[in-house]
């Protein structure tokens, strides 16, 4: 058996090098990414906190009713209940707060960025490898410069997984935009619509229950990284499992793991049941 | 010239990296196929020139892939011509600015498409009220056109519907409707009825037909079916492999095709529906006039070599025919010319289809007299041809209705 010749290259290095570089040079950035994610996760634990918890019951409910069905609403809100039982009502609160922020977020980025690269061929050939990397990197990876960026706490667990969740909704909102009918499109520039009028009564609602089906990866995805972030000091459930994990508490791990399948049953269901909705009028071609 | 509403110039559409660079080329008579294996370009349109009159159905026809839907593209910029100018009144749309070419597919012009084009996350109103909506009309004022445009198609009631709830033939009503409510001066059209099955087509061309009479628009339709193109076509143009191959009415594309890939076209055409009498009829060598006397009748026909003749008045207005038989049998009983004379012709105008003449040329003893409005005698018609369906000279067209 022969050695591994004494080449080095320090690629890691170079990565740390550029992070320290970006730190610096996007300082401002990230103090603005830094405010909007913790305004947003501060206001929705805000309004979830001033919900008190029967109301909150109810809305789950009503959810689960509007967009599935009676027994749905009925079984959704006692899977709540049920987590409540558990003492784990804060830290759920918690984990919504983050996810839906971590999902808003996604929203207002990746959907743009989806148009553009249906629109541009170009950024969208240099956006693909870097959609193919955030999804495919262990996403321990992401947690290391979001500590470096952001510190311990929330806003790192959600920039982390806002990496992680990201691609879903900018893949799919390009794959829809680019999928709507030619020939519709053609109809709407033939009657002299404006590019912003193309994409806002046309493209977009034509690609919306598309773009929906990735609003439901992502919201899974983000959920996903719950117990992972949690290592970067997010509150919440996935806290608990940490939690759990060093104490070899079988109870409370069990409780906390089952909450977060709870989370991801409803959020599954309920925004499936959005998506159906959208395509409720469509063409059963 | 002065009326013309739309008149494309030498316009050519080339697909591919390069369409500017092969214009040479096609110019130098290459064909599609060697430029496609050569450069790697398709041509889809090459220099097309024709004239379209203010309120005429113009008909653009060809079989598959011959370019007809890459040149109607070109009238409302959906394909931007590689080479050529297109005048809309007079004026060149291919030089227009994005901001020109906005307005002017907001407001004079319009499509229907094959496969309609809705949008299917609109109702069928907010549909129709589309193009007025870009266009900022207020949201009462386009609601009452869109119901009106509604009510044009004959789709009255449907108006919360979504398109998926609609059949075929309604669908493509409402594309009608939606095009209509903008109100522009030229409609275009590929091949809006292809997708529809033959009974439904056929009462969406009487309902085109009907509603032409009433707006009197500037209509381009494209077609790969001959019989629609003649029947819904003031002027037809032909296209074969991205080229104009003739252009001109019905009658004068059945009667004189160009070449022998239009008479192939337009071989299984039910010609009686199309041809006018005037079109199938013969001029008369021989009429002999009611003071010229049963002699010179008979001195006509023996000369033509035929067994009866028309008699006109002074006016060339139709008095009747004589038959040699007749007109003998007179000399020997010393009659006149009057005396013998025929009245019981059956006359038809000329306007009239050859389709409408058949029974009465079933009933009628002599040829059918052809006249004009004011009665004057232009022609005649051999009941022979009408009944064997042989247009008139062309003996060897007959091979084509030999079945
Ligand atoms: N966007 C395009 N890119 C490349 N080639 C095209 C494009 N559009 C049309 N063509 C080519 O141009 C030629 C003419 O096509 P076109 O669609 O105009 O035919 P058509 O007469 O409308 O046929 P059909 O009756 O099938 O609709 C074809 O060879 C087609 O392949
Ligand atoms: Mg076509």
């Amino acid at each position: 058996m022969s050695d591994f010749p004494a080449i080095q290259s320090h690629l890691g290095d170079y990565v740390s090098d550029f992070v320290d570089f970006l730190d610096n040079a996007l300082a401002g950035l990230f103090d603005f990414i830094f405010f909007i994610s913790s305004r947003t996760i501060n206001g929705i634990e805000a309004f979830l906190d001033f919900l008190p918890w029967w109301l909150f019951l109810v809305l789950i409910f009503l959810l689960g009713w509007y967009f599935k069905s009676l027994w749905s609403g009925l079984l959704y809100a006692f899977f709540i209940f049920l987590v409540g039982t558990f003492g784990l009502w804060e830290e759920m609160m918690m984990t919504i707060s983050i996810v839906l922020s971590a999902v808003i977020i996604c929203l207002v980025i990746g959907i743009p960025l989806g148009v553009w690269m249906a629109f541009s061929k170009g950024f969208s050939t240099v956006m693909r490898p870097f959609l193919d990397a955030m999804q495919t990197m262990p996403s321990f990876v992401y947690l290391i410069p979001a500590i470096f960026f952001f510190g311990l706490g929330n806003v790192s667990a959600i920039f982390a997984t806002l990496i992680y969740a990201l691609p879903p909704v900018i893949r799919l909102t390009e794959l829809a935009i680019r999928g709507v009918d030619p020939e519709v499109v053609e109809s709407a520039q033939s009657f002299g619509s404006s590019r912003w009028q193309m994409l806002t009564k046309v493209q977009l609602p034509q690609a919306l229950p598309t773009i929906m089906a990735g609003v439901n990866q992502t919201t899974m995805m983000a959920l996903a990284m719950v117990v992972i972030a949690s290592m970067v000091g997010a509150q919440g459930l996935g806290e608990q499992v940490l939690i759990s994990i060093n104490r070899i508490d079988i109870a409370l791990g069990f409780e906390a793991g089952i909450s977060i399948v709870f989370l991801a049953i409803i959020i599954d269901r309920v925004t499936g049941g959005v998506a159906d909705r959208f395509q409720k009028h469509r063409r059963a071609k | 010239m002065a009326n013309s509403k739309v008149k494309i110039d030498h316009v050519s559409k080339i697909f591919g990296s390069k369409p500017k660079s092969v214009i040479p080329q096609v110019k130098n008579g290459k064909s599609k196929a060697e430029i496609l294996e050569e450069t790697g370009h398709t041509v889809g349109v090459y220099d097309a020139s024709m004239e379209i009159e203010e309120g005429e159905i113009f008909v653009i026809m060809g079989l598959s892939g011959s370019g007809k839907s890459t040149l109607i593209r070109c009238f409302n910029l959906l394909n931007k011509p590689t080479d050529g100018s297109i005048y809309v009144d007079g004026e060149n749309i291919v030089e227009y600015n994005s901001s020109q070419l906005k307005k002017f597919r907001q407001d004079k012009i319009a499509m229907v498409f094959q496969h309609f084009g809705l949008f299917d996350h609109r109702t069928v109103l907010e549909n129709i009220e589309y193009g007025l909506e870009i266009k900022n009309v207020s949201k009462e004022k386009r609601r009452q056109i869109a119901r009106e445009n509604l009510e044009v198609v004959g789709l009255k009631g449907y108006e919360d519907k979504y398109p998926d709830e609609l059949s075929g033939g309604m669908q493509q009503r409402v594309g009608l409707a939606r095009a209509l409510a903008n109100d522009p001066d030229i409609l275009l059209m590929d091949e809006p009825f292809s997708a529809l099955d033959p009974l439904i087509r056929r009462e969406m061309q009487l309902e085109l037909l009907d509603i032409q009479e009433r707006l009197k628009k500037t209509i381009i339709f494209i077609t790969h079916d001959v019989n629609e193109a003649f029947k819904l076509g003031d002027r037809v143009a032909v296209m074969k492999d991205g080229k104009v191959v003739q252009i001109g009415t019905p009658e004068t594309i059945l009667e004189s095709p160009a070449n022998d890939y239009i008479s192939d076209f337009i071989k299984d055409i039910d010609r009686s529906k199309i041809l006018q009498a005037e079109n199938v009829m013969i001029k008369p060598n021989a009429l002999v006039s009611l003071k010229d006397g049963l002699k010179v009748a008979i001195k006509e026909m023996e000369e033509n070599g035929i067994s009866s003749v028309f008699v006109v008045d002074r006016s060339r207005n139709l008095q009747g025919i004589v038959t040699i038989d007749d007109a003998i049998e007179g000399i020997k009983e010393k009659k006149s010319l009057e005396d013998v004379l025929n009245q019981d012709v059956t006359t038809v105008g000329k306007d009239e289809y050859v389709n409408d003449i058949i029974p009465k040329a079933l009933e009628s003893k002599y040829p059918l007299a052809v006249t004009s409005g004011n009665g004057r005698l232009e022609g005649f018609i051999l009941r022979v041809h009408v009944l064997s369906g042989l247009v008139a000279e062309e003996v060897n067209e007959s091979t084509e209705y030999h079945g």
